[in-house]
Formats: structure tokens, sequence, C-alpha cells
């Protein structure tokens, strides 16, 4: 009984909390007569939405592909460069500085001149997708395959097992819950990547969405955006928690008896 | 079976300096001979135990193993580290496997003797377990079949031991011996237990530190099978002390005796 009140309070307190939060916004809104194009009320913010869903579904769908296009790269990207840079001393030499600076500068200085160079198509936001996101998958990967107890690596070369079999049978299996880390940083940096895109130039997305409609005073359709745009980072987030599941049960938490 | 002729060893630290780890080793095992090194730590015990496995060059000196020289590992040896490293993903069996599957061997045709060996540890119906379910004693055994799993002729321990409780730890000593008993082979023990390093073998090679020396090899002439009473033995307790002093002499010595 006590076991079941207590799960029962882990989803309901913080929907009730986030249910009393909307309350509160929507009769503030309605009481102290704030006009539309400056806060919307959250039922204003569902019709609009409502009326426009089949346009959002288009817009949520180019930026969702953007971001996975984005992700994707960062992953075929920074997994590859985080191998050279562990096995390599001279790659890390070379590359780790690169790396550290192209993090260092604010991608969205840079994401004009990608777009300038690269052209106004969903390509562009892609690439700052992918730019956003790759950092912390070479680094936490990086960190991980760095982590091998070195008892293993001994004994792989006693079995004399290749650099490739101990690569893929110990040290990368070893890995992954770091590169599971760096996904899930990477996952929500990604969204924030396509949308920076979105914003320098382009004629659709959410963060097109959201530029086009405040330049109308259409606030609530900007919101409205920012829900979907969340939506789907949260989604995007428990889909990588999700395969983490899949691919390494070992990591889940021990049932308890 | 093993010969060790004047091996020297010495390390470049990361600032540059060069350290003797180990000097001066010259050291005869013979086949199925159960030898365990013994001192306080830092006197190259395992530095020694990774130049016969060849995970590591000597810089001076020659090491044979049946006659070849060892530059590289070599096959027909099993390691067994102080702590298990199993991996954590795979199930008890896949770890006992793991040694085959690392040695480009079906890891099918050895299921059976993994099965036999896990018996033979107690281990029977821990098979399909993950390797966090287990005791630290349990996992331990684990890594020791997988050591055991492609028979080797050879099987270098480093402190496998040190990690566990007291009373695991004795118990695991007479598992070993048992398992020994069965399938001689030759082993090197590396401890810094005194009665372990006594009670579990033919020969104990006391080494001293700064650079790692043999201070002396001490034959042991105790019946086997081992028991625990033994360590009640007048015999035991001479060669406990005698060990004891080469080690203490030797830190009186370098002046940090106490």
């Amino acid at each position: 009984m006590a076991g079941s009140l207590r799960s029962l309070s882990k989803y309901v307190v913080p929907a009730a909390t986030l249910a009393a939060a909307v309350v509160v916004w929507e009769l503030a809104s309605r009481v102290l007569r704030i006009p539309k194009f400056i806060m919307p009320t959250p039922s204003q913010i569902v019709v609009e939405a409502w009326e426009w869903r089949y346009r959002f579904i288009a817009h949520s769908w180019v930026t969702l592909y953007e971001t996975l296009g984005g992700f994707a790269l960062s992953i075929v990207v920074g997994v590859p460069l985080a191998t050279l840079i562990v096995y390599s001393p001279w790659m890390r030499r070379a590359l780790y500085p690169l790396i550290v600076l192209l993090q260092a500068v604010p991608k969205i200085a840079v994401a004009p001149v990608l777009l300038l160079v690269i052209g106004y198509g969903e390509t562009s936001k892609v690439i700052v997708a992918f730019l956003v996101a790759f950092f912390p998958i070479v680094v936490d990967t990086a960190t991980g395959l760095a982590a091998t107890p070195p008892e293993l690596l001994e004994l792989s070369r006693s079995y004399r097992a290749g650099a490739f079999k101990t690569f893929v049978k110990v040290r990368f299996p070893m890995a992954l819950p770091f590169f599971f880390s760096g996904l899930k940083v990477a996952i929500t940096l990604a969204v924030i990547g396509a949308v920076v895109g979105e914003f320098i130039g382009s004629d659709k997305g959410l963060g097109y969405v959201i530029l086009s409609a405040t330049s109308y005073w259409k606030t609530e359709l900007a919101f409205a955006s920012m829900i979907l745009l969340s939506l789907i980072a949260i989604l995007l987030f428990g889909a990588v928690c999700l395969v983490e599941r899949f691919v390494c049960p070992w990591l889940a938490p021990a049932a308890e008896e | 079976m093993i010969r060790l002729q004047d091996v020297e060893k010495t390390y470049r630290t990361r600032r540059g300096d060069l350290v003797l780890a180990v000097a001066d080793i010259t050291l005869d095992i013979a086949e199925n001979e159960f030898v365990t090194l013994v001192g306080p730590s830092g006197c190259g015990k395992s530095t020694l135990l990774k130049l016969v496995a060849g995970l590591t060059p000597a810089s001076g000196g020659t090491i044979r193993v049946r006659d070849t020289v060892v530059r590289d590992p070599f096959p027909d040896v099993g390691i067994v580290f102080q702590h298990p490293v199993l991996l954590p993903w795979r199930t008890v069996l896949d770890n006992v496997l793991f040694s085959a599957d690392m040695l480009g061997l079906d890891p099918k045709a050895y299921r059976h003797r993994a099965l036999e060996l896990l018996a033979l540890s107690g281990l029977a119906g821990s098979e399909t377990r993950l390797p966090r379910e287990l005791s630290g004693g349990m996992q331990q055994r684990v890594a020791i079949c997988r050591a055991l799993l492609p028979d080797p002729s050879l099987l270098l321990m480093d402190e496998p031991f040190g990690a566990l409780d007291a009373m695991t730890r004795e118990e695991m000593g007479f598992e070993l011996l048992r398992i020994w008993e069965a399938r001689r082979k030759t082993i090197l023990f590396v401890t810094h237990s005194i009665p372990e390093a006594i009670l579990l073998a033919d020969k104990v090679v006391v080494m001293t530190p700064g650079p790692g020396r043999l201070a002396r090899v001490i034959t042991i002439d105790l019946p086997r099978p081992r028991t625990v009473e033994l360590e009640f033995d007048a015999k035991f307790k001479a060669y406990s002390d005698e060990v004891r002093g080469l080690i203490f002499a030797s830190r009186r010595a370098r002046g940090d005796g106490r």
C-alpha cells in the first residue's frame, strides 16, 4: 500500500505541479488582461496550435530530420575521431587542439558563414547540428576507450588477440556507458543546432516558424513551436535512454529481491 | 620449464628518469612446480610475472620458457590478476569462454569444459548470472576458470586473492591446490602473504625491494595435500620465520625497519 502510494506520488506530484502552473498562467493572463501578442494564455496557444496542426507536423518533421541528420553525422565522425585520439598519441596531439578550437568557436557565429557557403537548404542545418553535437561524443567516447582496465588489455595481448578484435570485443563495449552519456548530451544539443541553423536562414522548420510568427506578432504560434521543440528534445532524449537500456542491459539497476 | 638468467628490467618514468625495477634475477622453475613469489610491495614481483608472460620485454638477461626465448606473449599461458576484470555484459559462462574467444578458438567446442570448470569451482547454477550478481570471491573463481579454460601448462597469478577477505582467501587457496592436484601445471603465484606463500608452494621465492632482487629460494618440504592444520606445524613456523627474517633484514638494511 505504502509502495503503491509512493509510486503514485512519483507521477502525480510532478503532473499536478505542471497543471497548477498552467492554471495560474491562464488565470493571470486573463485577470491582468495581458495582450495576446505579449503573453498568450495556454488555451489560446492550444487553439492556435490545433488550427495549425498540419503545418506544424510538416515543420516539426523538417526540424526532426535536420536534428537526426546532425546527430547521426556526429556519431559517424565522433566515434572514429575518439578512437584515433585514444590509439595514437600523434593523432591526439594533432587532432585534440583542432577539436577544442572547433568547440570553442560559438556556433551561432559560424552559422551565417556556413549557410553562405553551403546554402540555405536542410544540409546547412544538419551541419550546424553536427557541429554542436559532436564534441561530447568525441570527448566521452575517448574517455571511455581510455578507461579500459589495463589488465584486460594485457589479457587480450597475452592471448595474442589483434587490436581490432580487442577493440570490438573489449574496448568499445567497455566504453559504451561513456558513449551513451555523450549521446544523451549530443541529442539535445543537436536540436538546438538545427534551430540555430533555421534562425539564420530558412523557409521551414520550427525555428523558422518562431522567427516568422514573432515578426507577425503571432506570439501564440511561437509558444506552440517552443513547446513542440521541447517535446521533440525530450522524446529524442528518451529514445536514446531506451536504446541504451536495450544495448547495455547490464547497466540497469539490479532487481531488488 | 622456465629459466631466468640475469634478468633485469628498467623503466623510464614520466620525467624521463631510468628506474631499475628488478635486477640479477636468476631462477629455475621446473615443470608442474608451484612457485610463489613473496616480498613487500614494490619489490618487482608483478614485473617479474609480466616479464615471464612476455607482456613487457626484459632490459637485460634472458628468459626462456621450454628453451624458447620469451620476447612477446606466447600461447599456453593463463593469467589471473588481483582484480577479476570480468566483462560486465557477459554471463559467467561467456566470461569463462572469453579466453577461447580471444585465442581464436571456437567457444562452442569449449562449452563443455567451461561448465566442468565452473562446477569444479562450486559455481554450478551460476552460469547465466552476470558478474555484478556475484561476490568478489565468486568473480575471482570465474577469472580463474577463464584462465584455466584453454588448459595452459603455465599459470601466472598476480596476487589473485589479494582483494578477498581472509576467510575467502584461505578457502580459495585450498581450492586452487585441489584443482592443481587434479591437473598439474606450472604455477607462478605472486603474493604478499607469507603464510599463503608457504602453504601453497613447492618453492618460495623471497624478493627484496630497491631494486627487486631474489633474497632466497626456499624449497618447502611439507606433505601434500596441504591442510589447514599445517599452519600449526613447527616446520611451517620455521619457514615463515625464515621468510619474515629475510624481508625484515632487508628493511633494516635500507633503514626503514621498525
